[in-house]
């Protein structure tokens, strides 16, 4: 609970805080909720110290509350993210992110040649395994495994 | 079936299946049928492949229907760099079906999306052919009278070979046992033994060829290919251990047949091909009829 006693990153009024991401897939869950496009204030910490994760990074965004399915979309770099929402400073909810059971976009398929790397077209997986995560394409029915697994 | 795209074999269930070996045969006795008179069937050959083509076009010409279409990439405006997305909205607004053969993985499906009119598959990449395996299918039903309770026996290339884990799906309706005969590098992957497992069908494995086939009521060959192989030497050490001969087919079953998807390079050798078990050329002429079927129940004319 350091940040009870020092807060590395500062607090926000109302919002949205996404904790134990790791450190390396910050940006891509920057880039997959998009905070890269939006008005509102958004602040972020990176390699701070985690006794889970060994470096880990923690995000606030002010003002925005995101639907539940937009935020599982970042299950697949953030497994572990715990989300706390703030309404006057204070956590009204608590939340964990589960990895839905298919996904369209944010990932890409490994298969070099798949039509989904040749073609401008959005990727589509269903996912046949969550932990760790395993993605099945739906067009060339390759599977992506965690070790393989890349972020458009 | 009614304008719904055939992009892999398991689009289609055991029913349907049926139904189109059984307008197959019906074709098989009367190959000339004036049912597509005014109809015009795209064949896009994004990749050469010139046996198969012509089998739809024939299939086409046969049924009185016209053909458009080109049989390589570089002669089309995919030269040009015309996305697959382009190519496949031009082409529906000129004809009514469209056959596609395409190096890349899963563009059948993708066709299939974009597309207004249904797309047959026919071939995309290593992964899906499945008017291969219909005919495989018919050219099993025609020589055994059945397709049930039959011994298959699948040798070479078992890890890549696309149109063997298609005709493992599809003969999977019908209470199969299957010998698996491969070298250990392109043994059949775990993922369909798993498959076989669950749906309780039997399956043996091994990796000599002789005698193994003696109970066997069809052998399936394949091309056991050296860019297959991580490690050159491997290749060379099995390339001719695969290769079935006259003599091996003294002990086997008298109905059993020989069959090949084709083009063969010497894993069936040439004194094979007299024995009245050799089945291959047959097989061939049998993809005319069975695609004259998928196109007529596709088109709705049947």
């Amino acid at each position: 609970m350091e940040e009870k006693k020092e807060l590395k990153v500062s607090a926000i009024k109302n919002g949205t805080v996404i904790d134990h991401i790791p450190s390396q897939n910050l940006f891509s869950v920057i880039n997959i909720l998009g905070l890269n496009k939006i008005q509102q204030q958004v602040t972020f910490g990176f390699n701070l110290e985690s006794q889970k994760l060994g470096k880990k990074a923690i995000i606030k965004v002010a003002d925005i509350f995101f639907k539940d399915e937009d935020l599982n979309k970042i299950s697949l770099v953030a497994p572990d993210a715990k989300l706390n929402i703030i309404r006057d400073y204070e956590v009204v909810e608590k939340k964990v992110v589960t990895v839905p059971n298919e996904i369209s976009g944010i990932a890409k398929c490994m298969n070099p040649k798949c039509i989904t790397n040749h073609e401008q077209m959005v990727t589509s997986f269903e996912v046949v395994q969550k932990k760790p995560v395993a993605l099945k394409c739906r067009y060339c029915e390759k599977i992506t495994d965690n070790n393989h697994l890349e972020i458009v | 079936m009614k304008n719904r795209s055939l992009v892999s074999i398991t689009d289609y269930n055991k029913d349907e299946m049926l139904q189109i070996l059984d307008l197959a045969a019906e074709f098989e006795k009367r190959p000339r049928q004036d049912l597509l008179h005014g109809s015009v069937v795209a064949t896009l050959f994004f990749e050469p492949s010139t046996r198969t083509r012509l089998s739809f076009e024939s299939a086409v010409n046969r049924l009185g229907g016209s053909v458009i279409g080109f049989s390589d990439s570089s002669s089309s405006s995919v030269s040009k760099g015309e996305t697959l997305k382009d190519t496949i909205l031009t082409v529906s607004n000129y004809s009514d079906l469209i056959v596609m053969r395409h190096p890349l993985e899963g563009s059948a499906k993708y066709a299939s999306e974009v597309a207004p009119v249904p797309i047959i598959n026919a071939g995309d990449g290593a992964h899906q052919h499945p008017t291969q395996t219909l005919l495989d299918m018919y050219s099993i039903r025609k020589t055994q009278g059945r397709l049930d309770n039959l011994r298959i026996c699948m040798v070479g290339d078992l890890k890549y070979g696309r149109t063997v884990h298609s005709l493992l799906f599809a003969m999977s309706h019908f209470n199969p046992v299957f010998i698996f005969i491969a070298p250990e590098e392109l043994k059949m992957p775990d993922e369909y033994k798993l498959f076989l497992d669950k749906n309780g069908i039997e399956y043996h494995e091994y990796k000599d060829l002789a005698d193994n086939m003696d109970h066997a009521d069809i052998i399936y060959m394949t091309r056991v290919q050296r860019e297959r192989f991580s490690d050159p030497l491997e290749y060379e050490k099995v390339k001719n251990v695969y290769i079935l001969r006259n003599s091996m087919l003294a002990n086997t079953k008298p109905n059993v047949k020989v069959l090949h998807p084709l083009p063969r390079v010497n894993e069936i050798n040439y004194d094979v091909d007299s024995n009245p078990k050799a089945y291959y050329f047959e097989q061939a002429l049998n993809g005319v009829y069975t695609r004259m079927a998928i196109i007529s129940k596709i088109l709705g004319v049947k």
